[in-house]
């Protein structure tokens, strides 16, 4: 501990020891037991309180725990844990008979502040740290802490119930560790006694006929099983597993969440994993045990094992897939239809379970395909995928959302009574169908999808988020879709949907809805991304009257959608779309006044989105070769980083500097390297080229804008501009090692001039710089120390433990408003 | 209890409920869907639909062709537009007692019934109800009476020829009924029978029932009514909507604990969501009017549009549009604009609060004072002169049959650019556009209607929670264009009564109880006797009296016997007779304790048979049967009375008397 420190935990204990100076901010606290483990962690913990007796002082007051507030009794308790974790400390804080006054009868247990759940939670997390040695395992069986421990799991905080059965987990892990030379026991009756008392408590719980008992025995078992892998785990499983079959014959089957966790946790273990087990039995009854809701994760559980039997694997794919194939028979005239999703054997049990109320049909949809998006794109996943069945089911409950879909069965009118305008299940399946872009479908089903996408992109009863939703699924579905063989870049079908889908879009650019709007814009950017070369694309879209929307939307009242607007012109504008016909007399008047109106927009615009939008599209128009920026790309650059350098937004700013980078990149010539950052050594530039390049970055004031930046108050600008700098002094080096000047009177100026920036006074610009000026600065400029103090977090200067130790003392006694509960 | 259903139009009711002893006719709707059937009265002279060949039969046979014109393969009648009246042979209907109007839409029958009935009762509305009804009619007559037309068909109704006409001329019901527009005279004579009521207020119908408005909910001082006696209580919900629109939300909670609901006026398209629809009329109306082309939106001169307006006044600035002028052209388009802004109390609590700021609560204040509405009383005048396109014109009728909108699709038809928005869900767009074929300029139909969809029923009857609930045929069962859509009717338990129209529904429930007061010094006068813990008895002797549907117990002229009387009903008002009546009995006999206390009387041979009812008790020696049942006791002996009475007065011992 630093001297600076030491001095300073005297007064600290005395403020802390002292219940009329009530701590502020339970953060401290948690800031100042990191600190003491930090250097426990390091150290020895009793030399630490050989040093501090006040530490030894600061624990006694916690016998009289009624006068502690209880964050400071649990900071006690926590402090205490930490230290006692070193067996030597223990012994020691065990000699001053101060540990069973701290966690057993006579210490806060029982008493008046036990009730704040803060007290509780710090009394298990004190016991959890001290826990790391054969004597305090003997101290735990002797004290009753393990009883005590016991009756927490059912605590009503929460966290004191988890943290109770965490503490379990690690008591069991730890007293196992003690005699486990070789293999352990096979029978835990042989476990040590500390084991045999938790393992049957847990026993007991399993067997208990109340569901939360039972729950709380799954839980405990399902954090050892995820977190300790040793041989005994298995010994224990096999001891245990008769009992958790057990209730699987109870109806319902009790506490089903948390048994599901555990088998799935048991699954995963490596050490158990074997099927000496009879783990993929008790898997398989479990999945036909369970209602459809409840067997649902198991199964993904299931399928996202690496290891598996076919059968389990094949009969948990079968769970996942029934709700789906329920849908599919409800709406189709035979059942069993070919390629029918997963059988049907189960199907009429399924019905039962989708049918009894909307909110549980819902639910079960919503979650069988959410399971499925995320199964799909897992090596793992069940071959060969269902894509035909899924497609079809998909594009069923679209249909049964929309009220376009025929049912055959009374299943099938429920569900259609249930489904109708539901707006969840609608972006869920939306959301699905976008990830089934992916696989091969029939033409037939193909077509099917575009139409039910133009149905929703076409009705107005489609609710915003369904609307974006549907929008991104349609974008996939575009990509995905197969290049024709014979030239083109869409395939005839796909180009027929983008021509009917393209007189809805300018209805969805007019809409009351902000975000109906903004969805319309990024479609539209996307699709000229990717198919604005395309000919009949071109053609639709110039048919349309899309682009000037589009452009009229540069002036919409909502800034992300002013944001939308200024990316989607961007992309227009360079795929050469932006062509409105202008007069005769001034061609490519209306091409300029594109540039004109969205360097307005960053000069004026209130809000960052759409100034951000418009430095991203000059950057790519700049990266592209734009033909406005082209024509004089100086003057382009000078102004956009006038505007840039005097933004309040960091991040208009940093995109500054960006366009700056590319400019640079441009003139100097691209590193090999793809990163912009890296910092290979570019071949260096004869000096009388790389002199004359860089005078066009002193006229377009780049130098100005680079060294602003590098004291800029937001960091992520100041590191940037640090790169780019750096990027530029390597590219320089050897005119500057030819020079060798760093002397002169324009370097001392902007040496002094840069100093003043530094420290804060950044009213006065450079002025014109020549080129020798700034090689010498960049020279002398100690960039890399910056970089690396930039690349600290910004408050490793407060987060010292000085700095805290002061902070605490400065503000005790006032009592702060920010009471977190960091228990 | 009964109720006559003169009205087969769901959202247009016109029902009549037999309670008690009043007459209650409930909302009178008129049907105007029958105008889709006769050709648009132009306001300017159409040399196209005044050159329309006329109709003839497949045999060539043209004695029809003055009366029918041919447009576009459909038949209309070349005549002034006629409605479809309310049922009127079910019941006689000047022995309707009171009428309750719901809401300015259903009430647009009113002089058809006040006028030629013999209707001689009240009628009873909110006073915003009266007034933009008013407003609706006024417009009506003048639409139809500014262009006269001289020629009345009535040939085609004759039912013979009417069988070889084509659809849906043949398909027309009760043709015979239909009648011609009022006049101002008949509708301001028909209003003056009405008497303004404000929300929650009570209205004793002769002491009878009670009838209650409660707010709706879907346009200014529409009202559902409660109509109740001291033990019954039935509700009549009619167009309400739980949508934030201007008016006053529904007050739902009173309407709980009803025996029977009548519920009426559900939205009419039930698959829409009005949002939706709001956002798809500003979309298609921005890009009709970018491309340089006019909007022409038929509606109602009150309702839907304040709303329109008020989206109009956020979208139009943000979709560039504010250089568009919005013409408002209707008889009654001033007063409806300034009507609207003066009932605060009945709109919704954020308009309220503005008229507290001061502030017109409906941004079309401000938008007439930046001229970017403007209204005028009819195409003639000040708006010829005003007119510039593009633009965007509000005008009715929603039918397009008559009003200035018939001039305006006459003018922007052929052109197609120009768009017109049917936002009026009362007729079918198709049908009303069809004697304006061949159309160039687009149609766009987006149905604005608020009132209840299915699933805002069933939870309003799953939070009201009535015995009953009654309701036109067609909300019982999927609409037919889409029978598989199980979600689109009423779904309750028990199932709903439904009707139709010329249908007397007998309504399921029974009357049981009538409150009778009692006198003061007559219930000073009664003994109550506990005979069970928590309840007393007494008997009481007096005269009923019975006035105005009120009973009242009073204290019989001559003092009563001191043994009590028995409560009599009496017609007439002459002097009940108070003999002296045995006293009344109650409890019932322990068997066992019964024969322990025979047998220590000195009766043996004792036999007890337990029955279906009870016991018997048989003294074998005496040959005597006592009967002992639930509420009767028999002793049956031979002649031997003095047996008989002492059994008696044994029996009597283990009843309590009074």
């Amino acid at each position: 501990m630093d001297p600076e420190c030491s001095q300073l935990l005297p007064a600290l204990c005395a403020v802390l020891a002292d219940p009329r100076q009530p701590v502020a901010d339970d953060t401290c606290l948690e800031k100042l037991l990191d600190w003491f483990k930090t250097i426990a962690d390091a150290g020895s913990s009793l030399l630490l309180l050989q040093e501090n007796p006040c530490l030894v002082t600061l624990l006694c007051p916690v016998l009289k725990p009624q006068d502690l507030s209880p964050r400071v009794l649990a900071f006690l308790l926590r402090l205490a844990g930490i230290l006692a974790a070193q067996e030597d400390c223990f012994q020691h804080l065990q000699q001053g008979d101060l540990l069973p006054r701290l966690f057993g009868e006579a210490g806060p247990l029982g008493g008046a502040a036990w009730t704040a759940p803060t007290v509780r939670s710090g009394w298990i997390q004190g016991l959890c740290s001290l826990t790391q040695h054969p004597s305090a395992l003997c101290f735990l069986a002797h004290s009753g802490a393990v009883d005590t421990i016991f009756s927490l799991q059912g605590d009503s905080s929460l966290f004191v119930a988890s943290a109770a059965g965490q503490l379990l987990v690690h008591i069991l892990g730890l007293s196992m560790q003690a005699p486990a030379e070789g293999h352990p026991s096979l029978q835990p009756a042989h476990w040590p006694a500390c084991a045999q008392k938790i393992v049957g408590h847990i026993e007991e719980s399993l067997r208990a006929t109340a569901t939360p008992q039972v729950t709380q025995a799954l839980n405990v078992l399902t954090t050892m099983f995820s977190h300790c892998h040793d041989p005994w785990t298995q010994v224990l499983w096999v001891h245990l597993s008769p009992l958790v079959a057990c209730l699987l014959e109870k109806d319902p089957v009790p506490a089903a969440h948390s048994l599901v966790d555990l088998l799935l946790s048991v699954a995963r273990s490596p050490v158990l994993s074997s099927s000496s087990c009879g783990l993929w039995d008790t898997l398989a009854q479990t999945l036909s045990r369970l209602r459809a809701s409840q067997a649902g994760p198991l199964a993904l559980g299931i399928l996202k094992l690496q290891e598996c039997p076919k059968a389990l694997r094949a009969q948990a794919f079968a769970v996942l897939l029934q709700p789906l194939t329920c849908v599919l028979e409800a709406t189709t005239q035979a059942p069993g239809l070919p390629g029918s999703v997963g059988g049907t054997a189960d199907a009429p049990l399924t019905a039962g379970m989708l049918l009894p109320s909307k909110a549980a049909c819902v639910g079960l949809l919503c979650q069988t395909l959410a399971h499925l998006e995320l199964l799909q794109p897992l090596p793992q996943r069940p071959s060969p995928w269902p894509w035909a069945p899924l497609l079809s089911a998909a594009v069923t409950i679209l249909r049964l959302c929309n009220g376009s879909a025929t049912p055959t069965s009374d299943t099938g009118t429920h569900l259609c009574a249930f489904l109708a305008g539901c707006v969840r299940v609608q972006r869920a399946a939306l959301d699905f169908l976008g990830t089934l872009s992916q696989g091969t479908g029939p033409q037939e089903l193909v077509t099917q999808v575009f139409a039910i996408l133009l149905e929703y992109l076409t009705s107005p009863d489609s609710s915003p988020t369904v609307l974006k939703k549907a929008f991104q699924a349609t974008l996939q579905w575009l990509q995905s879709s197969p290049k024709p063989s014979g030239g083109g870049d869409l395939e005839p079908h796909a180009q027929l949907f983008l021509r009917e889908l393209l007189p809805v879009l300018p209805k969805r650019l007019c809409s009351p809805c902000w975000d109906v709007r903004d969805s319309g814009l990024e479609f539209l950017t996307q699709t000229v991304r990717r198919w604005g070369g395309q000919a009949g694309f071109r053609h639709a879209l110039l048919a349309s009257e899309v682009p000037e929307l589009t452009e009229q939307l540069l002036r919409d009242p909502e800034s992300y959608v002013r944001a939308s607007a200024v990316a989607a012109m961007g992309q227009l504008s360079s795929r050469g779309l932006h062509i409105i016909p202008a007069s005769p007399g001034h061609p490519g008047a209306q091409q300029k006044s594109l540039l004109e109106e969205l360097l307005h927009i960053l000069s004026t615009d209130s809000e960052g989105f759409p100034r951000r939008a418009v430095m991203q599209v000059f950057t790519q128009w700049l990266r592209d070769s734009h033909a406005d920026v082209a024509a004089d790309t100086e003057h382009f650059v000078a102004r956009v980083l006038r505007v840039a350098s005097q933004d309040l937004d960091w991040e208009v700013r940093a995109q500054g500097l960006e366009l700056a980078l590319v400019f640079l990149e441009q003139t100097l010539g691209q590193p090999s390297s793809s990163c912009p950052y890296a910092m290979t050594p570019p071949a260096a530039a004869p000096p009388s080229l790389v002199a004359q390049a860089l005078q066009p970055f002193c006229r377009v004031q780049l130098f100005d804008f680079a060294f602003r930046a590098l004291f800029d108050c937001d960091r992520p600008v100041a590191q940037k501009s640090c790169d780019l700098l750096l990027f530029l002094r390597a590219k320089t080096a050897s005119y500057s090692d030819q020079q060798g000047s760093s002397s002169g009177p324009d370097v001392a100026s902007l040496e002094a001039a840069l100093q003043r920036w530094q420290a804060g006074d950044q009213g006065q610009p450079l002025g014109d710089l020549e080129p020798e000026a700034v090689v010498a600065v960049l020279r002398s400029l100690d960039l890399e120390g910056l970089r690396g103090a930039l690349a600290e977090s910004s408050d490793h200067a407060e987060q010292s433990p000085l700095s805290l130790l002061q902070d605490m003392l400065a503000t005790a006694g006032i009592l702060g408003e920010n009471e977190a509960d960091c228990y | 209890m009964k109720l006559y259903c003169l009205s087969g139009h769901p959202t247009l009711p016109c029902n009549v409920l037999k309670f008690k002893s009043t007459t209650i006719m409930l909302d009178c709707g008129l049907d105007m869907t029958s105008t889709l059937n006769f050709l648009p009265l132009p306001l300017v002279q159409s040399p196209r639909l005044s050159n329309l060949p006329g109709w003839s039969l497949k045999d060539g046979n043209a004695f029809l062709d003055k009366e029918l014109k041919e447009c576009s393969g459909h038949v209309f009648v070349d005549s002034v537009p006629e409605f479809c009246l309310p049922e009127t042979e079910l019941i006689d209907l000047s022995t309707v007692d009171v009428i309750l109007i719901s809401n300015y839409h259903c009430m647009m029958a009113l002089p058809y019934i006040t006028e030629h009935t013999g209707f001689t009762g009240t009628v009873y509305a909110t006073e915003p109800t009266v007034q933009i009804g008013r407003l609706l009619m006024e417009e009506l007559v003048n639409f139809i009476e500014r262009v006269p037309k001289a020629q009345s068909a009535s040939l085609w109704k004759n039912k013979d020829i009417q069988r070889l006409l084509p659809s849906p001329l043949k398909d027309a019901v009760e043709v015979s009924t239909w009648r011609r527009c009022y006049t101002m005279q008949e509708v301001n004579s028909a209003l003056s029978k009405i008497q303004l009521v404000g929300y929650s207020q009570k209205i004793e119908l002769f002491g009878a029932v009670q009838v209650t408005p409660l707010s709706s909910g879907y346009a200014l001082g529409s009202s559902n009514w409660i109509i109740q006696s001291h033990y019954e209580k039935v509700s009549y919900v009619s167009g309400s909507s739980l949508l934030t629109t201007h008016p006053q939300p529904m007050d739902q909670a009173s309407l709980k604990n009803s025996d029977v609901l009548v519920l009426t006026g559900l939205t009419q398209i039930p698959t829409a969501n009005p949002d939706g629809m709001v956002g798809e009329f500003c979309s298609n109306l921005a890009l009709t009017v970018r491309n340089g082309g006019n909007v022409l939106v038929p509606c109602y001169p009150s309702g839907v549009i304040y709303d329109l307006l008020e989206c109009l006044y956020q979208y139009i600035d943000s979709a560039g549009l504010s250089n568009i002028p919005f013409y408002f052209i209707s008889p009654v388009a001033n007063s409806s604009l300034e009507f609207s802004q003066i009932f605060a109390e009945w709109l919704c609590h954020n308009k309220q609060t503005k008229v507290y700021l001061p502030e017109p609560p409906f941004p079309h204040a401000e938008l007439i004072q930046t001229n970017k509405l403007k209204h005028y009383p009819s195409l003639h005048g000040d708006f010829s002169s005003d007119f510039r396109q593009p633009c965007v014109v509000f005008t009715g009728h929603p039918s397009l049959r008559f009003g200035d909108v018939v001039h305006f699709m006459e003018l922007w038809g052929k052109s197609s650019l120009n768009t017109v928005i049917f936002t009026e869900p009362d007729f079918s767009y198709l049908e009303a556009l069809a004697p304006y074929q061949p159309l160039a300029m687009k149609c766009i139909y987006c149905p604005i209607d608020t009132r209840l969809n299915f699933i805002q029923v069933s939870k309003l009857l799953k939070e009201v929670q009535p015995l009953h609930v009654v309701c036109p045929e067609q909300y019982t069962q999927p609409p037919p264009a889409q029978s598989h859509r199980m979600d689109l009717m009423i779904d309750c338990q028990p199932p709903a009564m439904s009707y139709r129209r010329a249908e007397v529904l007998a309504l399921p429930f029974k009357r049981r109880y009538e409150k009778i007061e009692i006198m003061p010094e007559l219930a000073d006068s009664l003994v109550p006797m506990e005979i069970k813990p928590g309840i007393s008895l007494a008997t009481v002797s007096a005269v009923l009296h019975t006035k105005d549907n009120k009973h009242v117990l009073q204290p019989p002229p001559r003092p009563a016997q001191p043994a009590g009387g028995k409560k009599r009903k009496r017609g007439s008002d002459d002097i009940p007779d108070c003999k002296v009546l045995k006293p009344l009995l109650s409890g019932s006999i322990p068997v066992e304790q019964f024969v322990q206390a025979l047998e220590k009387h000195g009766f043996s041979d004792i036999k007890v048979e337990d029955t279906a009812k009870g016991h018997i008790v048989l003294l074998q020696e005496a040959e005597t049967l006592i009967q002992i049942e639930e509420d009767s006791t028999h002793i049956i002996c031979d002649n031997d009375e003095m047996l008989r009475v002492r059994l008696r007065d044994l029996v009597l011992k283990f009843l309590q008397k009074f």
